[in-house]
């Protein structure tokens, strides 16, 4: 039938695979043992997030004053790392949801994997408001439920309240089109599995699922549909982050462009995330056939536009503080007086990292090569990291009075919370790595015969 | 005469495609068929009627719209106005571009969710649900056809055979 693809499209599935050796080679991390790198990883893993345990339960039982917050800048490294981690969330949906409505095919190979570490993402994202709370057992007052106070209600005039919905709603329809996505992969792990035990749990998993002309029929349809929904929600998501800064009166967050910079940030972010994590496992898990050059090629171009749109940010907001001549806006985390102050290294870390850098991605040899992706990956995500700190810290260390003028500084507890949710989304992403299918098969089989590399061979060679 | 249903296996989607159109076409009545991915077309030469899947999500979306503008009217207009930051919560269409943001996450978190819920149920995939796909490799690289006749069996399996059948069995 029709399954043809224009042959100057590069191939998406290389070797001469055939639909049994995708559920093959998809099966294989699941079946097999894990290695001695594996457990190591997930040891150095596991501990840093006992440890970021072990932090939480200091500042839980002591209280926030365990970090290094001060009466001016008391938002830091919590809410950095926050929006950090939501950044980085954004790119699973980005790719599962905006590049299905595009019929973007290369998505299917590294879909699965993004979305997977979107939903941990937004997980250790998560757990920074809930602490910062500092009574977390009255978490449950950001709820819209009656009480006992009479009953005093949420406010909704409030983003703050607004992030609640947004990230609740986020998270949970992010889990929900993961796991719908899952549910023919499980099923091809359960008719697989040799092992009882296995066959168990991937049936339990797969909620039966039998592969019906009328279910993929409705699976094709709400796929379409949780797509054409996640996109505006996750355009939302981070327009509301930005909102918990723009709406406030503070120079620096007082801003119109937040929330197109912040969702062209956190994309930017995600991106390289996924870069990170797929580098590594297309070796580890043998996934090289299915997540190749032409996928990291892509991804760096959606790197190079988004980190575009950021740095016009910047310069727009660096010129428009210089410009406005007002004093207050020469201190904000954009401006001569930051670049010069004592956060210098601060707004140069995220000059360098966010924009000089990812411009040598302009370079298709540089963006072609797997080393120099990778490399440049762990900038942007240490780059981003340093994007929040500033906006937040250099903004808050400089209030409208210089008596009030500050520097923040962490202290063991801050750092140990975050290493910890490195750690813990890592634990997660590792043992996901093992257990799960990691690349949808299924999807994948159907853009088999357009775009294996195999098959475009052999049309290449009937049709010339 | 009663019904015999019979299951054939093909290995490729391009003949299970073309098979099934060759029944269509021949007036035979395709019970079911089982695959491993989704095949471009076939339940258009199946005779599928479209789903309907994606109304229901769009009325789940519109009741979540709804609930969320009476949710948050009743929260801050009716039951409890407040004076927050000098803007005080008088009516509905003062307050309601604050209300924007959340009017929309609860229309998504409706809508995708009751959706799916719907999907589920109709499909009847649940946890601890057995799976009824009659062969193991149809969710690997098999298509399984149900192709149920009144009429000459030995026709049909002849019919299937010459369509690129790999196995033909009847139906328990």
């Amino acid at each position: 039938m029709s399954h043809y693809e224009a042959p100057i499209r590069e191939p998406l599935i290389y070797g001469d695979k055939k639909y049994h050796d995708i559920s093959v080679d998809v099966a294989a991390p699941v079946e097999g043992k894990a290695n001695k790198k594996w457990w190591i990883a997930f040891t150095i893993a596991l501990i840093a997030f006992l440890y970021g345990i072990g932090a939480i339960t200091y500042t839980i039982g002591t209280g926030i004053g365990v970090w290094g917050l001060n009466n001016r800048v008391n938002w830091a490294w919590d809410i950095t790392n926050f929006v950090w981690w939501v950044g980085i969330g954004h790119a699973g949906t980005l790719i599962s949801a905006v590049l299905l409505l595009f019929r973007q095919k290369w998505r299917m190979g590294i879909n699965r994997s993004a979305e997977a570490m979107t939903i941990f993402a937004v997980f250790q994202a998560g757990i920074f408001p809930i602490i910062h709370m500092g009574r977390v057992w009255n978490a449950f007052y950001v709820l819209p439920i009656p009480n006992a106070l009479g009953s005093l209600w949420v406010n909704f005039n409030s983003p703050l309240l607004w992030d609640v919905f947004a990230i609740s709603t986020y998270l949970s329809v992010s889990l929900v089109f993961w796991y719908t996505g899952l549910l023919p992969d499980f099923a091809m792990l359960r008719d697989r599995a040799v092992r009882p035990f296995q066959k168990k749990i991937y049936g339990l998993l797969s909620f039966g699922w039998s592969g019906r002309l009328k279910d993929w029929q409705r699976f094709e349809e709400v796929s379409l549909v949780l797509a054409g929904l996640a996109t505006p929600l996750v355009l939302s998501v981070h327009t509301i982050v930005s909102m918990d800064f723009a709406t406030s009166v503070i120079p620096g967050w007082h801003s119109t462009i937040f929330p197109p910079y912040f969702v062209a940030g956190a994309i930017f972010s995600g991106f390289a995330m996924v870069q990170t994590l797929l580098l590594i496992m297309r070796k580890v898990s043998n996934l090289e056939s299915y997540i190749t050059r032409v996928h990291i090629e892509n991804m760096n171009k959606v790197i190079l536009l988004t980190g575009g749109i950021v740095s016009v940010a910047y310069i727009t907001e660096f010129f428009v503080g210089w410009y406005s001549g007002s004093s207050y806006e020469d201190y904000t985390y954009l401006s001569v007086g930051a670049a010069t102050g004592p956060y210098w290294w601060a707004f140069w870390a995220l000059i360098t990292c966010n924009f000089i850098f990812p411009q040598t991605l302009w370079f298709k040899k540089l963006r072609t090569n797997y080393v120099w992706s990778f490399i440049i990956s762990i900038i942007i995500n240490i780059g981003m990291w340093f994007e929040r700190f500033d906006i937040i810290v250099i903004d808050l260390s400089r209030g409208h009075l210089p008596s009030s003028w500050t520097m923040f500084s962490p202290t063991f507890v801050d750092v140990a919370i975050f290493i910890g949710t490195i750690g813990f989304f890592f634990v997660l992403f590792l043992l996901y790595a093992r257990t799960f299918p990691v690349i949808a098969q299924a999807e994948l089989k159907s853009i088999l015969k357009s775009s294996g590399d195999n098959y475009k061979k052999l049309r290449g060679e009937n049709y010339e | 005469m009663s019904n015999k249903t019979i299951q054939a296996i093909f290995d490729d989607d391009d003949m299970l495609l073309k098979a099934v159109k060759g029944l269509k076409d021949a007036k035979y009545n395709i019970e079911e068929v089982f695959t491993p991915f989704p095949v471009h077309g076939l339940e258009k030469a199946a005779g599928l009627k479209n789903t309907r899947i994606a109304i229901t999500s769009f009325i789940y979306g519109v009741i979540g719209f709804s609930f969320a503008v009476w949710m948050m009217n009743y929260m801050m207009v009716v039951d409890w106005p407040q004076n927050i930051g000098g803007k005080p919560s008088f009516s509905f269409h003062e307050n309601m571009p604050a209300f924007v943001p959340i009017m929309f996450e609860l229309t998504v978190f409706f809508a995708a969710h009751l959706m799916v819920i719907t999907f589920y149920m109709r499909s009847k995939l649940w946890p601890f649900k057995k799976a009824e796909n009659p062969d193991v490799r149809t969710t690997d690289d098999h298509f399984l056809v149900e192709v149920s006749t009144e009429e000459n069996v030995e026709k049909l399996e002849e019919f299937l055979k010459n369509s690129g059948a790999k196995e033909i069995k009847l139906k328990a």
